[in-house]
């Protein structure tokens, strides 16, 4: 049994060139497409250019079973991730995850600590933010005008046609109780009470029929550009890229917008951990957050990158107005709440798919 | 039924080519979708319908560009000239799902097929003890749902590491090709005339002698017809791949599973449709074997 | 291996007048056991290397995984003093002082612990209840500075220490060896005082899958055989050269990637797939209102049936040729009509080939994961795909094994239907 892995390892290496890889190589993993496009310009290339190292770029599709399986077996082929905030922190709370010292991460350009000038709870134990992301609601201007906001989205009167919406209770619940006149800061404490939970429940029942649930990042653009939907909620980068790159007729409305982070991390056990720390205090680095915010609409998690970023890389966009971050844009915003989520995600999952099966 | 006789009534003449019509119907369902793939991948809007263009069969509808985007996706520079092969070969992602598509099936094919042989071997002498048992074990893995089959391994190979790396997926897939092995070669033996063995003995023979020369070669087809099953299930397996396979190791059918999922363009048609070749090409070699083992065995052929 | 049958009485030293001995002596039905059992251990000896690997690689790690559904030490393992506690500790009354003290002296333990096992714990305990995820990590954070009474300083530093249900769900966590999540398999509930009861009715969803799993299956199986039985029929009538031609047809799709299918169903089903521009060009629906067709459960329904209807065709075909017609033409000489010849005569020879074919398709269907996870949207999905959800994306690993469980003792019992009806060793392939 031994002996037939270490052969066929062998083999694979011969043929794919998987092994002999040097020291300094280490692998980063992201979530693919436009996004870690964004990465590869913004910081991989400069980082292997300025250390003489390599990288290897992995994709996946978010959540913690791979790390869990890695680091629970003891056999960690990843030395740096990019998660989702919910994960950071489960990720720490299990032990999964390397812990951070907040002084090894570098000030700012301007010499503002890094505590300063992260954006509050861009800095976690485990885990340092790189982008501010959202989920909002967008639709086909050629085909639909005069949107004001989330109240829109849930008026099949006004506005008759199917919904695009993400096949999970995560900010679908939110959004329909700000839709349903709940003020913004009151959501998770009316969430926290099981009639607050009705109550998103029975928003969602009206519109229910007509939503094309979406499961990838990349559908709800799809959705609006086949004209199976007329409004759709979508992350709100996907949908700068194809009103912009791709010239598509889109419009973004940030009204009730929930704002996330997207974190790098370090398992437990990383391979290369060294090299994987020194990448994640380069590419946290300010200019580095400002560059990849001329390829991709998120917003740098540190405020001192904000006045840096400039215009996208088609050479004329200007990038601030996309930005989840820009202050109009903050005005009716809505910051996720992590730990609401880690403690009722077990149930409102349930009673999400019990939902949608009825 | 195959031919209606001169006395048949009004009524059994409609039936009979009513009948006919159905199962005409029925295997024009079965095969409809598959062929339709093939006129689809030549669409050259990014659409999965045909275009008034293409049914007027307009030079300009037709275009074999998501067959070249088969191999520029991935591509560091897919308009460069110099250096373009070894970019294709190194870096496009399709070409890259195609070599682990094929090394994992491969190698996969010659641990089933050793090990499935074999066990088909002891299987079908009559001495074999427990033998119902043992053979219902064996079948299993064709049987038990592929997730629960996913969920088993990845625990146990992420304990002994061999989760995420090529070796477990070969291995997981020789497991889900041997059931194939074992009933294609023991449907060959179950004709096998087993005093040959011993005629072979008899002439002194010693047992290994008699397995390469008198068994081997009357068996063969069904081996190879065996193996060819072995490495199409491992070809199109996707579900174990989802659950212990990384990013550097996706195969074919991994890759088609995320862009039908993610993004569903007609590159996926134009992949589907040299699938579809290669299936063709499969059938053809595992039909030809039967015959030809049947002929062999003085079997009319059928 | 020469035997002589000896009849010499003098040569059959101490053996029983009459038997017969080998040439060396030893009794000849003891010679032919030995003989027997070496060409039984050779038989085995070519089956053992498979077998072991089998076991080694797939049943053994499969049974593991099985394990998790009912064994869970997750909080045993770190909070060792407290489980025992609670495990005394009737579930009812209201809880003790004691138990506060081992509770916040575990915590403390648990948090200086190097692997960190305070989420792990939280995460436990969250599954039994909502929002004691918080409660425990936060607890865990202030424990090292309480002092008794704990009761006291435990509620002090969270409010919900005051209530029962906190209490009960720690409990039901507490128990390494568990029946709640096959309880929660089944859409109930294990709670403290060692009772099942229904699962709050919004949040019931399992019973109804696996009934949705059954009933995808049972029309698959159906429609299956419904197309599947004239066109054996008829390919076990024509004559061996067209009936040839027309097998490949059937073997085809069988040799083609079930993701190709899968393609080419949600080509020709979507909105502006083929079917519908095909029923808007005749008038059949207009272009606003073109049919939903996949996506559903009508999409996993007509693409299961094409995947699985080979698997019903082939055993179908291979029982039909064994009937020999001259028993239907028997019966209409005898004065019988064509129905009754068929549904008397015929029918009832082919029924081994319906057990054969349907049992083989409904298995596969069960278990089936690709084609409802692409194309089966929100009610074409099946039990198959949750199991995946638990696994990748909740984590919940061991609701993932009683799922599993559940599904798995169903096909294990279909499977011995099948050796039972079938044999398993009638199993063919094209």
């Amino acid at each position: 049994m031994k002996t037939k892995p270490i052969l066929l390892s062998a083999l694979g290496a011969l043929v794919f060139g998987t092994a002999a890889q040097a020291e300094e190589t280490i692998t980063v993993v992201s979530w693919g497409g436009a996004y870690t496009k964004s990465q590869v310009e913004a910081y991989h290339k400069p980082w292997i250019a300025k250390t003489g190292n390599k990288i290897i770029s992995e994709d996946y599709n978010g959540g913690l079973s791979e790390v869990k399986a890695q680091v629970e077996a003891g056999n960690v082929t990843w030395d740096i991730i990019d998660v989702e905030l919910s994960d950071a922190v489960r990720g720490c709370d299990e032990g999964l995850l390397e812990e951070i010292d907040i002084v090894d991460i570098p000030a700012g350009a301007d010499g503002t600590p890094a505590v300063e000038d992260f954006i509050d709870g861009a800095i976690r134990d485990c885990a340092v933010a790189n982008i501010v992301w959202s989920t909002i609601f967008a639709y086909d201007t050629s085909e639909t005008t005069g949107v004001e906001g989330l109240k829109d989205f849930y008026d099949l009167e006004k506005f008759p046609g199917k919904r695009g919406m993400r096949k999970a209770p995560k900010a679908n619940l939110e959004m329909a109780l700000i839709a349903d006149g709940v003020p913004h800061d009151k959501v998770y404490e009316v969430l926290s009470t099981p009639e607050g939970i009705d109550q998103a429940f029975a928003k969602l029942d009206t519109i229910k029929d007509q939503v094309v649930w979406w499961e990838a990042g990349a559908q709800p653009p799809q959705l609006l550009a086949d004209g199976e939907v007329v409004m759709t909620t979508a992350y709100n980068g996907r949908i700068f890229n194809a009103a912009i790159a791709e010239d598509k007729p889109f419009e973004v409305n940030w009204d009730g917008q929930i704002l996330d982070f997207d974190l790098w991390v370090i398992p437990k056990g990383a391979p290369h951990k060294d090299a994987a720390m020194d990448f994640l205090k380069f590419s946290t680095a300010t200019e580095q957050l400002a560059a990849q915010a001329s390829y991709i609409s998120y917003g740098p998690a540190r405020r001192s990158s904000g006045p840096l970023v400039g215009l996208f890389n088609d050479g004329k966009t200007e990038m601030a107005p996309h930005m989840p971050t820009a202050e109009a844009n903050l005005k009716t915003a809505l910051v996720n709440d992590f730990e609401f989520w880690a403690d009722n995600q077990d149930e409102l999952n349930e009673r999400f798919n019990a939902w949608l099966a009825n | 039924m195959s031919e209606l006789p001169p006395y048949a009534t009004t009524g059994e003449r409609i039936w009979f080519y009513s009948f006919r019509v159905i199962c005409g119907l029925i295997l024009f369902f079965l095969i409809a979708p598959i062929v339709i793939v093939a006129p689809l991948s030549f669409n050259a809007e990014p659409y999965f319908s045909f275009t008034n263009g293409m049914l007027k069969l307009d030079a300009d509808a037709l275009s074999t560009r998501w067959y070249a985007d088969i191999l520029r996706n991935g591509m560091a520079a897919p308009d460069a000239v110099e250096g373009w092969w070894s970019d294709m070969w190194n870096n496009s992602q399709w070409v890259r799902a195609m070599k682990n598509s094929f090394f994992i099936g491969i190698f996969a094919t010659l641990i089933s097929t050793s090990l499935g042989t074999l066990a088909a071997v002891g299987l079908s002498r009559s001495e074999m003890p427990y033998r119902r048992v043992i053979m219902a074990v064996l079948i299993s893995p064709m049987i038990v749902p592929l997730v629960i089959i996913g969920a088993g391994m990845f625990f146990f190979f992420s304990q002994v590491g061999l989760a995420y790396t090529y070796p477990g997926i070969i291995l997981a897939h020789a497991v889900l090709g041997t059931p194939f092995v074992i009933i294609t070669v023991t449907a060959t033996l179950s004709g096998f005339d087993q005093s040959l063995v011993r005629a072979a003995q008899s002439m002194g023979a010693d047992p290994v002698t008699t397995f390469f020369k008198v068994q081997m070669p009357l068996i063969l087809p069904g081996v190879i017809s065996g193996a060819l099953f072995a490495f199409i299930t491992s070809f199109d397996e996707v579900v174990v791949m989802l659950q212990m396979a990384s990013a550097e190791q996706r195969t074919i059918p991994r890759q088609m599973f995320s862009g039908i999922r993610e993004q569903i363009s007609p590159t996926i048609l134009a992949v589907a449709t040299i699938l579809v070749i290669i299936s063709i090409a499969l059938l053809a070699t595992v039909e030809m074997l039967r015959r030809r083992s049947e002929r062999l065995r003085g079997m009319s052929p059928s | 291996m020469a035997v002589t049958a000896s009849q010499d009485m003098s040569a059959g030293q101490g053996t029983a007048a009459g038997s017969l001995t080998a040439a060396d002596g030893t009794p000849l039905k003891q010679r032919l056991a030995q003989a027997l059992f070496r060409s039984r251990m050779r038989a085995f000896m070519l089956v053992c290397p498979l077998l072991a690997f089998i076991l080694c690689v797939f049943a053994i790690p499969i049974l593991i995984f099985m394990s998790r559904g009912f064994y869970d030490n997750t909080y045993e393992r770190f909070m060792p003093d407290s489980a025992a506690v609670l495990q005394k500790w009737d579930g009812g009354s209201e809880p003790s002082e004691e138990m506060f003290a081992v509770v916040a002296a575990d915590l403390v333990k648990a948090r200086s612990h190097p692997d960190k096992p305070v989420g792990k714990v939280a995460t436990r305990v969250n599954r039994e209840l909502s929002g004691t995820r918080s409660l425990i990590t936060g607890t865990a954070r202030k424990a090292k500075k309480m002092e008794a009474p704990f009761k006291d300083a435990m509620i002090k530093a969270n409010k919900k220490w005051a209530d029962l249900d906190t209490w009960q769900a720690l409990k039901v966590a507490a128990t390494t060896l568990t029946p709640a999540y096959y309880a929660a398999a089944l859409d109930m509930q294990y709670t403290a005082t060692g009772e099942f009861k229904a699962q709050d009715e919004l949040r019931q969803i399992y019973v109804k899958l696996f009934l949705r799993t059954l009933e995808i299956s049972l029309v698959v199986t159906l429609a299956t055989l419904v197309l599947g039985y004239p066109v054996a029929y008829l390919l076990s009538t024509l004559p061996n050269r067209i009936s040839n031609l027309l097998l490949i047809l059937v073997l085809l799709p069988f040799w083609t990637s079930i993701l190709v299918r899968t393609t080419a169903w949600i080509a020709v089903l979507q909105g502006q797939g083929v079917l519908n521009d095909l029923a808007v060009f005749i008038g059949f629906v207009s272009d606003d209102d073109r049919m939903s067709l996949i996506y559903n459960k009508t999409g996993t329904l007509i693409a299961m049936t094409h995947i699985l209807l080979p698997f019903m065709i082939l055993p179908l075909y291979s029982v039909m040729k064994t009937v020999p017609p001259s028993f239907v033409r028997a019966a209409k000489s005898l004065g019988a009509t064509n129905w009754t010849a068929f549904w008397r005569v015929y029918f009832p020879q082919t029924i081994p080939g319906i057990g054969a074919g349907g049992l083989l398709v409904f298995i596969l269907a069960i278990g089936y994961y690709i084609t409802p996870a692409l194309v089966g949207g929100q009610d074409g999905v099946m039990i198959s795909n949750f199991i995946d959800n638990h696994m990748r994306s909740t984590l919940n690993w061991s609701l993932a094994a009683a799922l599993g469980g559940v599904l798995l003792i169903f096909v294990l019992f279909l499977y011995w239907l099948y050796d039972r009806i079938v044999g398993i060793d009638n199993m063919k392939l094209g």
